[in-house]
């Protein structure tokens, strides 16, 4: 019996990964010969989905991108005993593009059966939740601070001083909710992780959960992601099962339980507050802070909220403990963050690397120029509220606190790569119109400024009074930085400034010139 | 206001919603999730629900109205036979979902956040599918597809089998 991976992932599923799987079945049933096919989840290497696996006795060799037109052939060449094809790969974990990153947070994603325990266990799984058990609150609290992990989702929050926060607060019970309203255009790392690995989100959960004393949890989960939520509920009933979640996990006397939750399409959901408010069945408003949610959260209660990446992180640190964890990264961003390469970019996908790569080197060394061939014009990174980058910045560092001096921003680490035919001006109108859309309407310089920032835009590009439009446009933004209530409002300035500075040719409108 | 909804959806019914609601009152902030069940069974939420999940949940007619016009996955009115996304989020606009936009509205006959006057379809916009490496990416019934160009639109959407709908996406 060979066996032979093809992704469930729900990118790999969009290109037609279904259809290749049941090619390679109808094809083996042809043939009398014996293929079982396991779908995992996606290696990251977006361009070469759907990428096919064959266990061979050399170890897994890959071939991608495969269409089910190819599979008749693949046969013919000897792709069950992994021989030679114009699509092959090679061995899989010496495609230079995978083995130069640092696969911390991602090292079973595209590698196992997501929802089979027993591939979960051979790989390192419940490790970290083992440690946990035999470790005081303040101990894991304590060790994740000194590994120096960061929230993934965006803020880069100190996830052990969050944790303590919670463990110190007064109040009962307590809750750990996940944030996994994964918003920004050009990240997917979240829904891939949760699509390839879901036990690891869920031991991440279990372990906040001894780490805050606190025994229930919720995660949040966008609608846009119906996969992610499926593989997630099958995950928890089967940690269920096996004693992973319930009243007393692994024998323990700790228990946690854990359900999902599904957004409704409101961006805004992704902020904090707005997602403990929509988790109470509410309107997505956010709420002003303080109180922070890790005193006062969910329900009112000391609540923990933290993105998928950074429950997923914390099992790395567990298992391998704070130094491990720190000797990656630079500064005081520390570990890996898990990069997403998207936009018009020819190899894009997921890009575990330690912080500290520069922006440059992340564009040559693994997205490998434009899919359109095109030369690269800008760069965004950070998600709708990050900023425009042009080339003349792309020796930046990837690190917090080099982008927050330089008007930018990490965030959840999306890069997302635009080439030369890219307007830049319909770029700056279309982070206000977003903002004006997605705003929950609660604080006026989000709500009614973002409105006002389209419509001076539109001045701008109509070649009305440009100059003195362009000092308006500043004037709005610096008011929206400074006197919103949450990051929508605050951050959406960001991409709009960032195209006033490095792109003012595509707002330079001579007078009276038409759009 | 259309009659001749999704051939997947059941027609309304008062004691059918009132089931449905039941079935997820007992949870903690059950609103969104109740709402959400009302979406899956009749394909939207029907007005004449809303009292009903108002006495069930012990919440004002007024909340209930506010959490189901904040949301935009949230429909009042019965949707299309078929239903089609287009991502509108940066990524997908950097690799021509400008140009898609613009061709599934002028194919389909309708805006964003509209449906055809046949009934045949409901377009709406989406911020992001996290296909963002494999874009421009739409849906049609609940199936996602990447490197969608307009040409591609029109072959899936010609091809595509309402009674086919991809079911994995239960949100309730």
């Amino acid at each position: 019996m060979t066996t032979v991976y093809v992704p469930r992932d729900s990118s790999a599923r969009s290109v037609g990964a279904d259809q290749v799987v049941a090619a390679i079945e109808l094809e083996a049933a042809r043939l009398g010969a014996p293929v079982e096919v396991v779908r995992n989840g996606s290696r990251g290497m977006m361009w070469l989905e759907p990428l096919v696996e064959v266990v061979s006795a050399r170890g897994r060799v890959a071939y991608g991108p495969v269409t089910p037109d190819d599979v008749a052939g693949l046969f013919a060449a000897g792709f069950l005993d992994g021989d030679a094809h114009e699509l092959g790969q090679g061995l899989t974990d010496q495609i230079p593009w995978l083995a130069e990153q640092d696969r911390l947070t991602f090292s079973r994603v595209g590698v196992i059966d997501p929802l089979s325990t027993q591939d979960y266990l051979s790989h390192g799984g419940l490790f970290a939740l083992r440690r946990a058990l035999t470790m005081t609150p303040q101990q894991i609290c304590d060790e994740v601070t000194q590994s120096g992990l960061r929230g993934r989702g965006g803020a880069g929050f100190p996830v052990g001083v969050k944790w303590r926060t919670v463990l110190d607060a007064p109040g009962s019970p307590k809750f750990v909710t996940c944030n996994a309203d994964e918003g920004d255009s050009g990240t997917f790392a979240d829904r891939m992780l949760m699509e390839g690995d879901p036990f690891m989100l869920i031991e991440g959960m279990v372990i906040a959960g001894i780490a805050v004393d606190a025994h229930e949890g919720f995660i949040y989960i966008r609608s846009e992601y119906p996969d992610a939520v499926a593989t997630m509920r099958a995950a928890i009933e089967t940690a269920y099962q096996a004693g992973w979640l319930g009243s007393r996990i692994l024998g323990s006397e700790h228990g946690f339980d854990l359900e999902i939750r599904v957004g409704a399409g409101a961006y805004i959901c992704g902020e904090e507050t707005a997602m403990l408010e929509s988790l109470e069945g509410k309107r997505g408003v956010v709420r002003a802070k303080p109180p922070l949610p890790a005193i006062e959260g969910l329900f009112g209660k000391p609540t923990v909220v933290n993105n998928v990446l950074s429950l997923a992180s914390v099992l790395v640190v567990l298992a391998h403990g704070a130094q491990f964890y720190r000797d990656f990264g630079v500064g005081h961003s520390r570990g890996t963050q898990v990069f997403q390469l998207a936009g018009n970019v020819a190899r894009g996908g997921i890009v575990e690397t330690a912080f500290g790569i520069t922006l440059g080197q992340m564009l040559e060394k693994f997205g490998g120029g434009t899919i359109s061939g095109r030369p690269v014009r800008a760069v965004q990174v950070g998600g709708p509220l990050g900023a425009y980058l042009p080339p003349a910045q792309f020796d930046l560092p990837l690190d917090y606190e080099v982008f927050a001096e330089a008007g930018a921003m990490i965030g959840h680490g999306g890069i997302v790569v635009f080439d030369d035919t890219v307007n830049m001006a319909v770029q700056a109108r279309f982070a206000m119109e977003f903002c004006a859309t997605e705003s929950c309407g609660k604080c006026t310089p989000c709500r009614v400024g973002a409105v006002r920032g389209v419509e001076v835009i539109d001045r701008i590009v109509a070649g009305q009074q440009t100059a003195a439009n362009v000092v308006l446009l500043q004037d709005l933004c610096e008011l929206m930085t400074d006197g919103s209530l949450c990051a929508m409002g605050g951050l959406t300035p960001m991409p709009v400034r960032s195209v006033l500075q490095h792109f003012p040719e595509d707002l330079d409108r001579p007078e009276g010139a038409r759009p | 206001m259309l009659s001749d909804v999704s051939p997947r959806h059941a027609p309304w019914s008062p004691d059918v919603a009132l089931e449905t609601i039941g079935a997820h009152a007992g949870q903690r902030g059950p609103l969104l999730p109740v709402l959400h069940a009302l979406q899956a069974t009749f394909g939207y939420v029907d007005p004449r629900a809303v009292p009903l999940v108002a006495k069930t949940l012990n919440l004002s007619r007024a909340d209930v109205h506010g959490v189901l016009t904040f949301y935009p996955d949230l429909r009042s009115t019965p949707p299309g036979k078929m239903r089609v996304q287009v991502c509108r989020g940066e990524a997908c606009q950097s690799v021509g979902g400008h140009a898609l936009a613009k061709h599934a509205t002028s194919s389909l006959g309708t805006d964003f956040g509209g449906t055809a006057d046949d009934g045949s379809v409901t377009l709406d916009e989406v911020f992001c599918l996290g296909n963002c490496a494999l874009g421009p990416t739409v849906t049609v019934d609940g199936r996602m597809h990447g490197r969608v160009h307009a040409a591609d639109l029109d072959l899936l959407l010609s091809t595509n089998d309402v009674n086919n709908a991809d079911v994995s996406g239960d949100l309730t």
